[in-house]
């Protein structure tokens, strides 16, 4: 180390306390460091893709892992794809590669849109989809267009692979299923059908770089002048983000009126369990998701209409 | 205490080793080794004054861990430019006085250079949108878009010519 130009000396505090870091240099690599770490100890390793939630929690000393596993090398899991009619993003794919796939804005539109109002530029270039998703704040942005377009996650350990449906992937508050030996490798949906409306609306204090209020995403599928799809995603509203089911069934089969939606917006907000914070009243966010959910039926059923 | 570790960085096109423990980040590690004008503010990826280039994307250096960008290439606002021949973005940032306390201004330049990279004609969204993780508390951002919509519009036609 260079002395300092300013003669300063070195005593200020370290930003980050103690761990160690390891650097593998690929999968195979890298699900048997966590499958060691599992058995032998006691699980103290997490993995640290953008860091954007983790080295901010060991700074603000809510979490303390005694060693992370940096996947800034496995460039295997780095990307999109289409394979099979589904559309497939890579466990350390970042919100600016989503913004820079091509026809992403196709495959899906409520992504994307989500990812351009996701945090600032340089928080897009670092963090990532999956990581969004295994942090699992109920505010996280991903998430609501991720279950509108019925997305599935891969998890991968040295024992081998499971699939399962973003739907079934969280527990409760930032909790999930995934084991700790377990890093999720892919995501994919299917390739929306033509006859598919797709959209996401974030209400924030700001565009961009602010925490959600309510992040809402819907799904319709027209067939013959009815609805044959209808997937509805309530983000910021309650423990775990999920979708409103009851609100969905309404829609199902029928063909939209104002009078129909508005009786599916007014259902949605019974989903609702939201927090009072320093953003926004329970009220307010349960007012936005009427309004949103309204907005966007309205929109998609005239797109498709 | 973790083992610190040498690690070889390019920093401004210069080459150079230093001792790093796991637990540090850039930003710790690029004020140790003298490069001041990455600034240090909230420290948690809010305020994108510790902004840096790496391989040409702007990331938070206080959000990186030092080891992870080994042998990549990386640029601070100094590296932009020289004191004789300023890069565009900073020409125009004066220009407009896109500047008042100058705390923020390496990280937004930064920032800056980075979406121009990929967009080299924004709209005034493009520029909010990349721009939004920059916070500057003294003044506002109207001479701030004004000075990238000039040096974008230098850049373009730089291109051009060039
Ligand atoms: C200034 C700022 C603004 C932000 N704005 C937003 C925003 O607008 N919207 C939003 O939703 N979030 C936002 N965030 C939160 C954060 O950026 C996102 O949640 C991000 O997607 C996390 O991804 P990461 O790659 O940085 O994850 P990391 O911080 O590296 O990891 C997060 C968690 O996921 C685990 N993990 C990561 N990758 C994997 C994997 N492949 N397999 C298994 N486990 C894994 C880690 O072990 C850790 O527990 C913001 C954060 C900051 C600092």
């Amino acid at each position: 180390m260079q002395p300092r130009r300013d003669g300063a000396p070195e005593t200020r505090k370290t930003m980050l306390a103690d761990f160690d870091l390891v650097i593998p240099a690929n999968l195979t690599q890298a699900l048997q460091i966590l499958s060691e770490d599992a058995t032998r100890n006691g699980h103290d390793a997490m993995p640290l893709a953008g860091g954007t939630n983790l080295l901010v929690d060991i700074r603000a000393r809510r979490a303390a892992p005694k060693r992370l596993i940096a996947l800034g090398k496995l460039d295997e899991l780095r990307g999109t794809t289409i394979d099979n009619g589904r559309v497939i993003v890579g466990g350390r794919t970042t919100l600016t590669d989503v913004l820079r796939a091509p026809r992403m804005a196709e495959h899906a539109p409520s992504l994307v849109q989500s990812a351009r109002v996701f945090g600032g530029q340089m928080v897009r270039n670092s963090a990532t989809v999956a990581g969004n998703l295994c942090y699992g704040s109920p505010a996280a942005d991903t998430v609501p267009p991720l279950l509108s377009l019925n997305a599935e996650l891969t998890l991968a350990s040295q024992a081998g692979r499971r699939v399962v449906p973003l739907n079934d992937f969280f527990l409760g508050y930032k909790q999930n299923v995934r084991r700790h030996d377990e890093l999720v490798t892919e995501i994919t949906w299917p390739l929306p059908p033509s006859n598919s409306a797709n959209l996401f609306y974030k209400l924030a204090r700001r565009k961009g770089d602010a925490i959600t209020v309510v992040g809402l995403a819907v799904t319709l599928v027209v067939e013959s002048g009815k609805c044959s799809c209808v997937r509805i995603a309530l983000g910021a509203v309650a423990p775990v983000i999920k979708r409103a089911l009851a609100a969905e069934a309404m829609l199902i089969d029928q063909a939209l009126t104002p009078t129909l939606i508005d009786a599916a917006a007014g259902q949605a907000v019974e989903a609702c369990e939201p927090i009072d914070d320093a953003r926004a009243s329970a009220e307010y966010r349960c007012h936005g998701v009427y309004v949103l959910t309204r907005r966007l039926l309205t929109q998609a059923w005239e797109r498709l209409s | 205490m973790a083992e610190k570790k040498l690690i070889a960085l390019e920093i401004n096109g210069r080459r150079l080793e230093a001792s790093v423990p796991p637990n540090q980040t850039l930003l710790e590690s690029l004020r140790e080794l003298g490069y001041f004008e990455v600034k240090s503010g909230c420290e948690k990826g809010d305020c994108g004054a510790c902004a840096v280039l790496v391989d040409g994307e702007a990331i938070d250096s206080c959000l990186t861990l030092t080891w992870t960008v080994e042998g990549r290439r990386l640029t601070t606002v100094a590296g932009l430019g020289s004191g004789e021949h300023l890069h565009p973005l900073q020409t125009a940032f004066i220009e407009h006085g896109a500047i008042q306390c100058g705390y923020c201004t390496p990280g937004l330049i930064i920032a800056a250079q980075s979406m121009l990279d990929t967009t080299p004609n924004p709209n005034d969204e493009d520029i909010r949108l990349a721009l939004s993780g920059n916070l500057c508390r003294c003044t506002g951002y109207t001479k701030v878009f004004a000075a990238v919509r000039d040096a974008a519009a230098v850049m373009r036609e730089g291109k051009r010519s060039g």
